[in-house]
């Protein structure tokens, strides 16, 4: 599988295989590309960011780590259905969002 | 509060902020001049990851990046005045409108961080109606991650610059369409991981050597018409297609916001020289972040920031006036520009440079009077990428040039 790495601006171009069950990463040059090519092998994932207005405010959210490709729309569609009361920066505000392993949290709020 | 400081910076983004901070460390009286009403300039509205490696070591959003610049800001106590739109720069003097009344304040030393603004459909003279339903991708950006609203439903995107790709997963993510994204150019000028991530990710088909033709739609954009372009940049009218679409967004580049220093010298291109303390032909005016040049990346525009604000102090007390005789920095017909322009050479510094096409393995050298004094081999050099290279203190004796070998 050819890609290319999303961990940094440098964006190198990778080369994802599988060699006697292992998965072999090359094109990369640092350990973060390694990582990320495993898996986008296996289990491709991202980072998910929104923004949620509630009250006079308008949050920036985002899940603290990636979650399955597969599950972006909905990860979308269940923060637009959860209501928000205050929360500062830093906050959960969805925790273990529909059982991806990864929280929803605030990273910024603006008073509109 | 008194209205006389050693360094006053304009705009609160991460260039301003980083400049602010570094002034203060270095023992100025500080104030942040900032026209809206809080820190972070265009980070508030950048709310997806891919900020601070550089600086911070982590990735961050936009967001949280300011918070983190903020949270120093604060803690160093440096003030701000919100709602501050500078109309004047004259000497130490500085007239702001500040919630509809007219102020002046007075600092030693000035650092402009006004950061850029989008070229608009009138700048690239886009053809046709002008139905609502134009934006420029930043103004889209602001409509829905402020304010919540999407400014359409099917969308077409103009350029390929890295905020249309970052509005394209946006916009799709919000449940719009985004039928195509059109790059007048071969290739696009946004980073790699960004066609990745949000373009190929959501199968949004991206067409190079395309553009808008003409606009469709009196009251609201019911369309566009689009066509190949030669390799003049000229549409090849036989191939005009029509595409129904309710929204138009233009990722079509960015212009430094100079325009209050219309006093201090500019090359021919209009861009304001300056040496590397990142100061101008004015003394006591300094500029960095988009304001100067266009940033690729946050952690670019505050790293500049930091020079400026640094050095902007060290005026103030009057460490920077004997800088002795400056350089001109020339480059070879492979680069479009530098950063600075030209040099003192009083201690190391970096050359900020931008190719005007792609190279794969090759040195840049930096000579002073045909004497080689810095070199960087490099396995790839993308013209949509800043380079930079360093160069040592006490090296540079007359004037510079850099070239890619």
């Amino acid at each position: 599988m050819k890609t290319i790495c999303i961990m940094c601006p440098v964006g190198c171009s990778l080369n994802v295989y599988e060699k006697n069950g292992e998965v072999i990463v090359e094109g990369n040059s640092c350990p973060r590309g390694e990582a990320y090519g495993k898996t986008e092998f296996v289990n491709p994932s991202r980072v998910v960011t929104t923004t949620k207005r509630s009250g006079a405010f308008s949050y920036s959210l985002k899940t603290d780590k990636p979650v399955p490709k597969t599950m972006i729309f909905k990860v979308m569609e269940k923060i637009k259905k959860t209501p928000l009361k205050e929360l500062d920066v830093g906050d959960v505000f969805i925790k273990n969002i529909l059982k991806t392993g990864a929280n929803i949290i605030v990273t910024g709020k603006l008073t509109i | 509060m008194s209205s006389f400081y050693d360094v006053i910076v304009i705009g609160g983004g991460p260039s301003g902020m980083q400049a602010a901070i570094e002034a203060k460390k270095e023992g100025a009286k500080v104030l942040i001049l900032e026209c809206n009403d809080s820190l972070g300039g265009i980070l508030n509205q950048c709310i997806h990851n891919g900020f601070g490696l550089r600086q911070f070591k982590e990735e961050l959003t936009g967001p949280e990046f300011a918070y983190k610049q903020y949270s120093e800001v604060k803690k160093l106590k440096i003030p701000s005045v919100f709602g501050a739109y500078v109309t004047k720069i004259e000497g130490e003097k500085i007239t702001a409108l500040v919630r509809g009344k007219e102020k002046e304040y007075f600092s030693k030393a000035i650092v402009l961080a006004t950061g850029a603004r989008e070229r608009t459909a009138g700048e690239i003279k886009l053809a046709g109606d002008r139905g609502a339903g134009i934006y420029t991708a930043g103004t889209a950006q602001k409509m829905i991650n402020y304010y919540g609203k999407l400014s359409g439903k099917r969308v077409v995107i103009l350029g390929s610059g890295d905020i249309g790709l970052i509005m394209a997963r946006r916009m799709t993510l919000e449940g719009a369409k985004v039928l195509k994204i059109l790059e007048i150019m071969p290739s696009s000028s946004g980073l790699r991981r960004n066609i990745r991530q949000c373009v190929e990710d959501f199968e949004i088909p991206l067409e190079f050597s395309h553009t808008v033709t003409r606009v469709v739609g009196r009251e609201r954009v019911k369309g566009v018409y689009y066509a190949e372009v030669d390799e003049n940049l000229k549409p090849k009218l036989e191939t005009e297609k029509f595409l129904e679409c309710d929204c138009l967004l233009l990722s079509v580049g960015l212009i430094p916001e100079n325009t209050l220093l219309s006093e201090v010298e500019k090359n021919i291109k209009k861009q304001i020289i300056v040496n590397e303390f990142r100061q101008t032909s004015i003394k006591n005016l300094f500029i960095s972040g988009n304001s100067l040049h266009i940033h690729d990346l946050a952690d670019n525009a505050s790293e500049e920031g930091a020079i400026a604000g640094r050095s902007a102090a060290l005026f103030a007390r009057g460490a920077l006036e004997e800088l002795g005789e400056e350089y001109e920095i020339s480059f070879s017909s492979a680069i479009s520009y530098t950063v600075p322009q030209r040099v003192s050479g009083c201690g190391s510094f970096k050359i900020f440079f931008r190719a005007k096409q792609n190279f794969l393995r090759k040195k840049i050298v930096v000579r002073c009077e045909g004497e080689e004094i810095a070199s960087k081999f490099c396995v790839g050099i993308t013209s949509g990428e800043m380079q930079e290279i360093e160069v040592e203190s006490g090296k540079v004796k007359g004037p510079l040039t850099v070239s890619i070998e």
